[in-house]
């Protein structure tokens, strides 16, 4: 392993914004960490995945980052059980691809495949199943997690520490360095979708579609519109849908289970801040509403029905020099109102989002940070520019004032105070990571700026 | 930490009771209060300073500061960072004084020299040292518009920008790949103490006007930057005209 070699790296998130500089160093087995956690310095020791967090959770400026995407290995896989065992390396594109020839397939997949089994454990991520699945967190069978110590603790939902394992979930890298875990995954018969479109004239139809039925489709989400003013505010696309049978391909595709997701060549990093401004948005979300009329039964690919993104590697340099923010709330049931008053909050602001997630999750899991819990969660995201800081402070009042909160995967931005009060058992959490990292080895920039 | 949006959550000002400096800091509260540390040469007007930005609903402390003692620099600044990280620097101390007196009287002329530029550059060295460990934040420094062409009127004030301005401009791609952004920024004429009876030169500025540009800049990540922003191009001309044509000008 390569250590305080050579000069420090800038790291930035998704989002490229707030960069830092950190030691980087690459693992190639379990000794490496112990290591790296060992010989930390004031600034800590932080594990980095594939860099998908919008902001700051795996960057650790003036410290050592662990780039753990070199531990990347395919331990075993369980058909009869239905388990998988992999380092916390390994992307969910390359678990994708390995698990569909045994007819086996991840039950929560976020809107890109470009994660790692750590990250997706770290952040507790979720994705279109989330009513049904639950989150990431939801399962994993255990991890093993290399402590504060210098110590490896194999953990288990329900195992003696079972308080480390809920931690960690959701715990944003911060109490140890997830080393790798055993996953629970289902099994399918087809790399399908049956997909069911609904196109809806404005947000409360919208939001009246998705309330009825969801629990019929193990996948659902919609698009939506919030560039859009007037009776039209809010329109959007909701399509849900299951996986596809081998009946239900009709004998078209000759390999029910190939990994068919298509996509282009990466994003040149050339375009000038301001590419995405009221006109661009209002032509893009035209067209996105447009394209998607209502139609049922309709079988999509991986790339077209769940990860659209993925299509262009780098699409985030789209947004230019300055990055961008994603902002992602979610609300209880009942607070229907936040979601609406939020997108006349954004639609009248003058900033501009174009691909805007509207989702209903199901119950949370034990994770003290775990984002997800029942209610609607919206996504947008926003170029950063002048006025971005009080549009976003005066969406967190109406997530408070709701009793919702912001997703820490996608956080960049707000208080110390704002987030404390939108996670109540964050003083549980911290207690549970205090007893197993006194000094706080583990350490990022999300969890100087929000004080976790 | 500097935020997606821009906001610091810490600020040192070093030259505590610079007018430009103390603007800087109510605008960056206006948006999030934050923790100012005020160093400066104790006394009533740092204390008024403190005041001014407690009123805004920031945190200050206060952190006695001579730039003419460079012995004690790298120890204030280890202070400064004692309770935390600072994300954003301001090096905004610095003296104008009697400009013919300045060239003409020995001590006059090593006051200016210690201060603008001995002193900017010693904490300078300090601040990179320690911004180097921290691995992010931003340090703005306040050159002038005197420093790109000297003038007849202020050319000691003028040589010891010059030197700051290029002792900084460099310190800018020293720390790049640290994570640290350093801006100059160049004011034209400014209203403060400094020039209190001053014949005011065309574009001038208020210290708010300058503290807007600061701000944009750290938000920004601009590596420099003038205030008023077509100062720039106002400065670019004046660089160029022959000496005959210059020393005719009223500036």
């Amino acid at each position: 392993m390569e250590r305080e070699q050579g000069q420090p790296r800038l790291l930035t998130g998704w989002g490229r914004t707030s960069p830092s500089a950190a030691t980087v160093v690459t693992p190639r087995e379990p000794g490496d960490v112990i290591r790296a956690i060992e010989s930390a310095g004031p600034r800590g020791v932080l594990a980095r995945g594939l860099g998908r967090s919008y902001g700051d959770p795996a960057q650790n400026s003036g410290g050592v980052v662990i780039d753990m995407t070199t531990m990347d290995r395919i331990h075993s896989i369980d058909t009869a059980a239905g388990t998988v065992t992999a380092d916390a390396g390994v992307s969910l594109d390359t678990l994708m691809r390995e698990l569909l020839p045994h007819g086996l397939w991840l039950p929560v997949l976020p809107g890109t495949r470009q994660v790692t089994v750590g990250g997706a454990i770290g952040s507790d991520i979720h994705g279109k199943a989330h009513h049904v699945e639950g989150s990431f967190g939801n399962h994993v069978l255990s991890l093993d997690l290399a402590c504060a110590d210098g110590r490896i603790r194999t953990l288990t939902p329900d195992g003696p520490d079972a308080d480390l394992f809920w931690a960690t979930v959701g715990g944003m890298g911060l109490t140890g360095v997830v080393l790798g875990a055993t996953l629970h995954v289902n099994r399918v018969e087809t790399a399908y979708f049956l997909v069911d479109t609904d196109q809806e004239a404005s947000l409360a139809e919208l939001m009246a579609r998705q309330a009825v039925h969801d629990e019929d489709y193990v996948e659902s989400a919609a698009w939506l519109d919030v560039v859009t003013t007037g009776k039209h505010l809010g329109r959007g696309v909701l399509t849900r849908a299951n996986h596809a049978t081998v009946a239900d391909l009709s004998g078209k595709h000759a390999d029910p289970l190939k990994f068919d997701a298509p996509h282009l060549p990466s994003v040149p990093d050339v375009f000038p801040p301001g590419m995405l401004n009221r006109v661009t948005a209002r032509a893009f979300s035209e067209v996105w509403y447009r394209k998607s009329p209502t139609r049922h039964g309709v079988v999509q690919n991986i790339t077209q029905f769940l990860h659209p993104l993925d299509v262009a590697a780098n699409w985030n340099r789209v947004y230019g020099p300055r990055g961008f923010l994603q902002y992602q709330f979610v609300v209880p049931f009942g607070a229907e109102d936040a979601v609406r008053e939020a997108v006349h909050l954004i639609a009248g602001s003058g900033h501009v989002s174009g691909l805007n997630v509207l989702k209903r999750f199901g119950a949370g899991n034990r994770a003290p940070l775990s984002f997800p819990t029942p209610g609607w969660t919206l996504c947008v995201d926003f170029p950063v520019r002048s006025g971005l800081n009080e549009l976003c402070d005066r969406l967190d009042a109406v997530v408070l004032a709701a009793g919702g909160r912001l997703y820490l995967a996608k956080e960049s931005r707000t208080t110390a105070d704002t987030l404390q009060r939108m996670y109540p058992r964050i003083d549980e959490w911290r207690k549970i990571r205090a007893a197993t990292d006194p000094t706080g080895i583990f350490s990022s920039d999300l969890s100087r700026r929000l004080a976790l | 930490m500097i935020d997606a949006v821009g906001n610091p959550q810490s600020l040192l000002l070093l030259g505590g009771t610079s007018e430009i400096g103390l603007a800087v800091a109510e605008t960056f509260a206006r948006s999030r209060p934050l923790r100012v540390i005020l160093a400066g040469r104790p006394g009533e007007r740092l204390d008024a300073a403190a005041q001014r930005l407690r009123a805004g609903g920031s945190t200050v402390s206060l952190l006695p500061f001579d730039a003419r003692v460079p012995a004690t620099h790298t120890e204030v600044v280890e202070k400064a960072f004692a309770d935390g990280d600072m994300d954003v620097t301001l090096v905004a101390f610095g003296v104008l004084g009697d400009q013919e007196a300045a060239w003409t009287d020995m001590a006059t002329a090593v006051e200016q020299v210690e201060v603008n530029y001995v002193g900017a550059v010693t904490v300078g060295v300090a601040l990179a040292e320690r911004l180097r460990r921290q691995g992010h934040g931003a340090l703005v420094a306040l050159s002038s518009v005197a420093g790109e062409r000297a003038r007849r009127s202020n050319f000691v004030y003028g040589s010891t920008k010059a030197g700051l301005d290029a002792f900084y401009t460099g310190l800018t791609e020293a720390l790049r790949p640290d994570g640290v952004t350093v801006t100059v920024v160049r004011p034209g004429f400014v209203h403060t103490r400094m020039t209190e009876g001053m014949r005011a030169a065309p574009l001038s500025q208020t210290p708010e006007q300058v503290a807007d540009v600061v701000v944009r800049a750290v938000r920004t990540r601009q590596e420099q930057a003038w205030a008023p922003g077509p100062m720039r191009w106002v400065m670019s001309v004046l660089r160029h005209l022959p000496r005959p044509v210059f020393r005719k000008l009223p500036v």
